[in-house]
């Protein structure tokens, strides 16, 4: 037990095997602990209850419609990327009952949801993830209207952040500004250190929780070389991105440019299949169902996500707006980089990377910039014929 | 005091900006008209050598379908133009005019200036970009009402 | 531990006073709240998300009077799912309703100018709200035009009220419909070709469009001919809503949103997305 606990920006080193008290540790304070595991050949986000449950010794290989994962010659805790999940299935559930309602003698009654408010814990938030949770924030949490469902789970959340030590083949949050070290907004944040005689953490202290975390945890103070390893580790991340986008003027590239022949040749490959918008960590678009039981008697409003690549997601009385591939395409890669900044002050991409790994035709959304941006540094043709 | 016709005729935007002398000679061909509600000022089939500037009123331009009774297929009001088969073999009225409301009007003899237009070429250019102006505004108006954009099949797709 | 944060999805209950057909597949809806109660002010443009027990819910314009609180009231067309069963609703039928919503008509930068009010088929709905207010402040402002196109003349929405202020001295009302199936002594025409000689001016006018969107495109391209500036053109845009608070993302047109950064716009701020296919 150590004598004085440490203070908010302090860091820290734990042994490897003291990440097991952190379990012990919120389930005693009544979180349900959310983190990485394996699952039908991927690293998916569900609730874990012990060290045990972390891909210990997993990888993964992320190209342009490519994820496998992969034994590793260690047993590093978090020596893999981002997964096809996100955290925002936590704060945002897929699938949501709004209200409900009945029929009464004069009409009918709405049941609000009794709002129980889960205490979630998430281990193994990545710095991308991080700044997505932000991005989301400004969404759903406004000064005229907030999603109070998300808003009562993001108040309570507990937040145990990891800097990456591997970086993905399809990564990028160096060209976004949004990693790959983990800034702000955590209780904890780990960098794992492993070598052939040594596995441990260097643990920076975010909060006061993240101070109460480490009451019952043997740690010592980390020494200047500690926290050089740490920031090295991440360094060296940072050098070996898988991809990267040039962002300079990205929104007045992409609105000047909404009639360019890419979009065509973007359509040709693309199947609107939606699961980008499912992967992003970002993307908030969700639908309402209405539906009534066989009597008639109850109703009720549910709330799930959608995609704006769906055929009928801009369906006002007499069609769809956005009918053709390309629209929709050019919709989603506009929104995310372009419109999302006039919206909201930021990206809506943090370069996780996950809709190119996602995506079952490879479509690059870092190469599709490129590809318009390089359109309009090319000399024109006209130009080259004079010279 | 009164404005004379040459004036009025100078101001109105189908002879704004015609040379003078022809100005002239509109003049001379043009009279000050007046209507009664429910009269035709032509009818379909007539010969066309007349066409108005409309100054106040309503005419309705209709066509006679038998088991239909008249069609109204358009209105021209004030500030309008009505009429430019007087330009155009074989010069007769593709529809009836009927005046809706008591209309005040500018009558030209287009029959006149027609003849004159033939011989001096320069006039019959003048006279038919003025006419093409109309055919246009006129064209486009009825492509939008053929559009049908009220309705809930706008051009006519499923 | 549980929640008690507002939830902007819940709707209000209110109860259907009385249901008007207007002109076949258009009705109104007078609303009053299911157990007593104030109904939240609204600016003229805004809409409510009215839902139909177990059927769904829609946007709809508010098409009453901003001065008179109650009842509440809206026009619309009978010819989705929703709508349609909303059509067969009886006095005394329970309502969901959430809002107001959305941006307003400029009837504050109209103060002082000439105001016209351009509307085609059912959009003169959220353009009745400004004249209402309009003819009850008549003062506030300069020549007032209000210029209507219909399909037909049976398809004219509102024509005792359109009649009513025809009658007065001190506004000007034009309707013209595109064709005629009946008895007809009026106008034949399409909207736009009103515009030349309605009496305005353009150099200092608040004009206000709304109804199908090809329509409003064609009418602004007349203003714009007639002198109006761009900025002085406002519009009523319509896009597929399922949450009317900016969060589901549907009615993102460009960078904004239709449920909050309109319905109404400022003309020139949309100007580039008007031109552009399926944004």
């Amino acid at each position: 037990m150590n004598s004085s606990l440490p203070h908010v920006h302090d860091q820290v080193v734990v042994d490897r095997e003291q990440i097991q008290e952190l379990f012990v540790t919120l389930t005693r304070k009544g979180y349900r602990v959310v983190g990485p595991t394996v699952r039908d050949h991927a690293i998916v986000y569900d609730t874990v209850t012990s060290l045990a449950d972390l891909p210990i010794g997993y990888t993964d290989e992320q190209d342009g419609g490519t994820y496998r994962l992969k034994k590793r010659s260690d047993e590093a805790m978090f020596g893999y990327a981002v997964g096809p999940q996100s955290w925002k299935k936590f704060l945002f559930p897929p699938v949501m009952r709004l209200w409900q309602a009945r029929r009464e003698e004069n009409g009918f009654e709405v049941i609000p949801e009794s709002q129980e408010i889960p205490k979630l814990a998430f281990i193994g938030v990545r710095s991308c993830e991080l700044h997505a949770i932000s991005i989301q924030d400004k969404v759903f949490m406004r000064a005229d209207y907030s999603d109070p469902t998300y808003q009562s789970r993001r108040n309570n959340l507990c937040i145990v952040a990891v800097n990456c030590g591997h970086a993905g083949g399809t990564c990028f949050c160096t060209s976004m500004k949004t990693g790959p070290k983990v800034i702000s907004d955590f209780d904890l944040a780990l960098t794992e250190v492993l070598d052939k005689n040594h596995h441990y953490f260097v643990v920076e202290v975010g909060t006061q929780l993240g101070i109460e975390l480490l009451q019952t945890i043997p740690y010592r103070e980390a020494s200047h070389d500690d926290a050089q390893l740490a920031e090295d580790i991440v360094a060296n991340t940072a050098e070996h991105m898988g991809r990267s986008m040039d962002t300079i003027d990205i929104k007045d590239l992409l609105y000047r440019n909404m009639e360019h022949s890419r979009w065509d040749e973007v359509a040709t490959r693309c199947l609107s299949c939606s699961n980008c918008t499912m992967v992003c960590p970002t993307c908030f678009c969700t639908t309402v169902e209405d539906v009534t039981d066989l009597t008639g008697k109850q109703a009720e409003r549910w709330r799930k996500w959608d995609s704006c690549f769906t055929m009928d997601f801009s369906y006002i009385y007499g069609g769809s707006i956005r009918t053709s591939t390309k629209s929709r395409y050019r919709q989603w890669m506009t929104h995310k980089l372009a419109s999302w900044i006039d919206q909201f002050g930021t990206s809506g991409c943090v370069g996780c990377g996950r809709c190119i790994t996602w995506c079952p035709v490879g479509i690059d959304i870092t190469e599709e910039v490129r590809a318009i941006r390089e359109s309009e540094n090319a000399p024109t043709r006209a130009a080259k014929e004079q010279s | 005091m009164m404005q004379t016709l040459e004036s009025i005729l100078a101001e109105h935007p189908f002879f704004k900006g015609l040379d003078p002398d022809y100005l002239e000679l509109v003049t001379g061909c043009a009279s000050n008209v007046r209507f009664d509600a429910g009269t035709y000022i032509f009818r379909e089939g007539e010969e066309a050598s007349q066409f108005y500037l409309i100054r106040e009123g309503k005419v309705a331009l209709e066509i006679y379908a038998a088991q239909h009774g008249s069609i109204t297929i358009e209105t021209i009001e004030a500030g309008e133009v009505l009429g430019w088969s007087w330009i155009f073999p074989p010069y007769r009225w593709h529809f009836s005019g009927r005046v809706f409301e008591p209309t005040r009007a500018i009558a030209l003899d287009g029959k006149c200036l027609r003849t004159k237009g033939e011989v001096d070429h320069d006039l019959g250019y003048e006279l038919m970009k003025r006419v093409a102006q109309i055919m246009m505004e006129r064209l486009q108006a009825t492509r939008i009402r053929l559009l049908d954009m009220y309705g809930d099949n706008p051009g006519g797709r499923l | 531990m549980t929640s008690t944060l507002p939830d902007p999805m819940l709707p209000q209950l209110y109860r259907v006073q009385h249901v008007r057909r207007e002109i076949p597949d258009t009705f109104t809806l007078e609303l009053e709240p299911k157990d007593g109660g104030e109904i939240p002010p609204f600016a003229t443009g805004q809409f409510n998300m009215l839902y139909v027990f177990g059927v769904g819910e829609i946007p709809i314009s508010i098409s009453g009077d901003p001065a008179k609180r109650r009842p509440l009231v809206h026009t619309t067309r009978a010819v989705g799912t929703v709508s349609r069963t909303m059509s067969e609703l009886k006095p005394d039928d329970v309502i969901g309703v959430r809002g107001p919503f959305g941006s307003h008509w400029p009837i504050k930068q109209a103060e002082g100018k000439d105001v016209v009010i351009a509307a085609g088929g059912i959009g003169l709905a959220p353009l009745r709200s400004v004249m209402y207010h309009v003819s009850s402040q008549r003062e506030k402002y300069g020549k007032t035009v209000l210029l209507y196109g219909a399909r037909t003349p049976a398809d004219i929405l509102y024509r005792r009220e359109l009649e009513n202020w025809r009658a007065h001295f001190d506004l000007e009302v034009y309707v013209t419909v595109d064709r005629v199936t009946d008895l007809w002594r009026g106008s034949v025409g399409v909207v736009t070709q009103l515009i030349p000689r309605a009496p305005f001016d353009p150099k200092n006018t608040i004009a206000m469009v709304c109804g199908p969107e090809l329509m409003m495109r064609f009418t602004i391209v007349e203003l714009e001919k007639r002198g109006v500036a761009l900025e002085n053109i406002y519009l009523s845009m319509e896009r597929n809503m399922k949450c009317a608070i900016g969060m589901c993302g549907h009615c993102q047109y460009g960078p904004n949103f239709v449920c909050k950064d309109g319905p109404v716009f400022q003309y020139s701020q949309i100007q580039a997305l008007l031109a552009k296919w399926e944004v």
